[in-house]
């Protein structure tokens, strides 16, 4: 606003403003250069013939490109398993999450309700302190989730940070409309149903993103509540290829050693894409909303 | 338009009334709130705070067939055992040593960051410096410890192609070394959510008193001026928030990530209080022995540490400067 103001009012840069924009110019290029080089060596790669892979050709433009990495890594078994569940896990646990983040944010934006301020409290205080991580193991196992999907879609319902976000948008909405609503005789579900959550749409679809994101890259939870091969999901089955290195990647190649040998870092490339394009499809659209998502506002107000 | 006055003076009439109302009444007049919170209270009663009754296995001698309300009562054995455990201290000061590193690190970057779009002038430029420095935020912590692994493969890397290139020769992997641990952790954490935090101080500079703006440009301020007068003490109060916050996670930071880039070449500086208690718990420490109640009392200690932090840290905060979390 201001800057363009300055030119509208023809007041000239000045040959320090000047040589300052340029300076902020070229660190900003240097930034971005920085974060985007691993992630380019890294698509170059997974679309690069073996051989150029294992050799260490590819810099940030593909060797030879093929799509011979993205083959192998659907045809095998485990990866479209691990797939699948990921697929799962994200769609419906991201439902649940959402649904019980609204359910709990509306009432506690709600100022006339009595002992707001306790119920607040009881959720705040859960960022502050937890049980840790075998108290609730114990408890996942006496509820009998753990080995079931449930394990993934349940526990995590309500990031408090991400209710808190929202709770403060919420908040935002004016008072009037909930009076002028009231008086023709309006319910709070059907205030909350037709106009708030109408009103919201921009915090609904960041934490959706939010909640879609943590579900999407669940790795540790997979661990240590699931020990069926048929339920981990995406990261797990990763990690067991990429990070710990094991067999499984033998059996994603072909027959000869030295073919093997060639595929094996390129598979590694691929999968790194094949876990994280989804995300970085769906990002952009939200993007604009992004800063409704860090508004956390306060806890008390 | 006599309708109207009416409802008018019924709504001040009720208004009136309101006041007077017993907690009671308002309650039932609320019942429809109450209805819609009911699951999420049900939720956060089982899910957090059953398990916080459950940390009283730390004070026990947990026996899986007794439970943890029949195990008998030892006191505070456990958490002699840990504080005499001869690498008690290690594990401390590396937890220490990566989380106040990593503070150091990740929180000034990002302000800095964040100047420097507010004061880009090119919008496009501007948008595609965000857009994509948001990406790495949204990666795995998997893929992200697999990207590591790869960039600083000695035989397919890309970091091995810059040294080939450089005439600088490289053969060992920074992953399998103690004391690189710190480094690798640490700026990889800022590689990926550098961009992500400027977010909030990006919210924080919109929200700038243009009146003093013009003022500045009146008086013919530079644009450097200006950012050192102007656009840094708008997000002051932002950055202290965000610092408490960072506070509150310090014995807890990254947990997951430090256990993926653990190995048996780097764990003297990688081995930190949480993930000891979680191998004490889950029995990968060798013996295969799953220890809950010793588990449970570790992570207590280090929760404990965690609460008084945060909440010293808000109180110093809302002392000092009129700002705080709660």
């Amino acid at each position: 606003m201001a800057l363009s103001k300055k030119k509208n009012t023809a007041i000239k840069d000045c040959a320090s403003d000047k040589v300052f924009y340029a300076i902020v110019n070229v660190i900003m290029f240097v930034i971005l250069l920085i974060v985007l080089v691993p992630i380019l060596n890294v698509i170059a790669s997974s679309f690069s013939s073996g051989e150029a892979v294992s050799a260490g050709k590819v810099g940030l433009w593909p060797v030879n490109p093929t799509l011979e990495g993205y083959k192998a890594v659907f045809k095998y078994d485990d990866i479209m398993t691990g797939f699948k569940n990921s697929v799962i896990y994200t769609v419906f646990g991201t439902i649940i999450h959402v649904v019980m983040t609204l359910l709990c944010a509306y009432p506690l934006s709600r100022a006339d309700m009595p002992f707001r301020d306790r119920l607040m409290f009881l959720f705040s205080f859960t960022m502050l302190f937890g049980g840790g991580i075998i108290p609730t193991y114990l408890l996942m196992e006496s509820l009998g989730i753990i080995n079931t999907r449930w394990a993934i879609l349940i526990p995590g319902s309500i990031s408090v940070y991400n209710m808190i976000v929202t709770r403060t948008n919420f908040q935002q909405i004016p008072k009037e409309l909930l009076e002028a609503a009231k008086i023709d005789g309006c319910s709070d579900f059907r205030f909350f149903a037709t106009m708030v959550l109408p009103l919201s749409k921009a915090i609904i679809a960041v934490i959706t993103l939010f909640y879609a994101v943590g579900l999407w890259n669940v790795y540790f939870h997979a661990t240590i509540y699931l020990t069926k091969m048929e339920l981990q999901p995406l990261q797990v089955i990763l990690k067991n290829i990429l990070i710990a290195n094991q067999q499984n990647a033998d059996a994603l190649t072909g027959d000869g050693d030295a073919e093997r040998a060639n595929f094996q870092d390129l598979i590694k490339y691929a999968l790194i894409m094949v876990a994280s394009v989804p995300v970085w499809c769906v990002y952009p659209f939200v993007q604009k909303f992004f800063v409704q998502g860090v508004m956390v506002g306060s806890i008390k107000g | 338009m006599k309708k109207n006055t009416k409802n008018n003076d019924t709504v001040i009439n009720e208004g009136a009334v309101v006041i007077r109302k017993s907690t009671w009444k308002k309650m039932l007049e609320a019942w429809q709130l109450y209805v819609l919170i009911a699951l999420p209270v049900i939720y956060i009663i089982i899910f957090n705070y059953i398990p916080m009754l459950g940390v009283q296995i730390a004070f026990k001698n947990f026996l899986p067939r007794k439970g943890i309300w029949g195990s008998p009562f030892i006191g505070f054995d456990h958490f002699v055992e840990f504080i005499s455990y001869p690498q008690f201290w290690q594990y401390f000061f590396n937890t220490i040593r990566i989380s106040v590193y990593s503070l150091c690190a990740s929180f000034p970057i990002p302000i800095i960051l964040a100047l420097g779009l507010n004061v880009m002038r090119c919008k496009a430029y501007k948008k595609t410096v965000q857009m994509l420095t948001y990406m790495p935020h949204f990666i795995s912590v998997v893929v992200l410890v697999s990207i590591l692994t790869q960039f600083f493969n000695p035989h397919v890397g890309l970091f091995a192609n810059i040294c080939k290139t450089l005439g600088v020769t490289y053969t060992d992997t920074p992953m399998a070394k103690a004391a690189a641990f710190p480094h690798l952790y640490v700026w990889s954490g800022v590689w990926q959510n550098m961009g992500w935090s400027t977010i909030i101080y990006l919210a924080a500079l919109s929200s700038a008193d243009v009146e003093t703006t013009e003022a500045a440009l009146i008086d013919g301020a530079t644009r450097f001026q200006r950012l050192r007068y102007i656009d840094f003490p708008t997000i002051v109060p932002t950055a202290i928030i965000i610092l408490i916050m960072d506070f509150g996670k310090i014995m807890s930071i990254g947990f997951e990530k430090v256990l993926l880039l653990q190995n048996n070449l780097n764990i003297e500086t990688a081995e930190v209080i949480t993930t000891y208690s979680y191998k004490l718990g889950f029995g990968t420490t060798g013996d295969g022995y799953r220890r809950y109640d010793y588990s449970t009392a570790i992570s207590l200690f280090n929760s404990v540490i965690n609460l008084v932090l945060i909440v010293t840290v808000n109180k110093i905060s809302s002392k000092v400067s009129e700002t705080s979390l709660w």
